[in-house]
């Protein structure tokens, strides 16, 4: 089933924003998972691409990643990435390269004053925007 | 033969490589998917040559990457 939402632990969202701006100038990248849209469990991944412009995981991280996510009984939910100077919005490559089924897409912006983190659902070259929920309970407790 | 893809216990036919498992499973744009089998890491260009034996531990990842 599709995920049209997504809620996100307030702890998991500033981890996001802290890695995100660590990495800067470059791209920052990686998966959450969780059940029915809650994340519970985020799991930082390396940029393969190392630039400002491009991202991409290791497949060997991410088949670690996989198994791990299965084995605590959760799902993978989506695979996010920032854009330090552009938009939260999905870019051409972005669209292009977005072939993994079922999972959503999360772009957090450096680009303004303050962070912006949006969702999307992005398949056959088209774009939905999800709407994403912070929560400053853990998802158990919601 | 019985083997597992991605933890799930799975029947498939005899004799399949790696690549003819993806046809089977209908696997859409196998050229964006990397596979793992037993732990090992295959590279693409060995897809056709890979046969799956009984009991395998077959597991598939889509690519995933983007731009700015």
């Amino acid at each position: 089933m599709q995920l049209r939402m997504l809620t996100l632990h307030k702890p998991i969202h500033d981890e996001m924003v802290a890695r995100a701006r660590t990495a800067t100038p470059l791209e920052a990248c990686g998966i959450l998972s969780g059940s029915d849209g809650g994340v519970r469990t985020h799991h930082p991944m390396t940029n393969a691409d190392a630039s400002a412009k491009h991202y991409s995981l290791i497949p060997e991280e991410q088949f670690a990643v996989a198994k791990a996510i299965r084995a605590a009984g959760e799902t993978m939910l989506a695979v996010w990435h920032s854009h330090p100077a552009t938009p939260a919005r999905p870019s051409e490559e972005d669209i292009r390269l977005a072939v993994a089924p079922g999972v959503l897409h999360v772009i957090l912006s450096l680009a303004g004053s303050e962070p912006e983190m949006r969702a999307f659902l992005i398949a056959d070259g088209k774009t939905e925007s999800v709407p994403i929920t912070i929560t400053e309970k853990e998802q158990d407790d919601v | 033969m019985k083997i597992t893809i991605n933890g799930d216990a799975t029947e498939v036919s005899d004799g399949l490589t790696v690549a003819g498992l993806l046809v089977e499973r209908k696997v859409k744009m196998p050229e964006m998917v990397s596979v793992e089998v037993n732990g090992e890491i295959l590279k693409r260009e060995d897809f056709s040559a890979t046969t799956i034996n009984d009991g395998d531990a077959v597991e598939f990842l889509y690519f995933m990457g983007g731009g700015a």
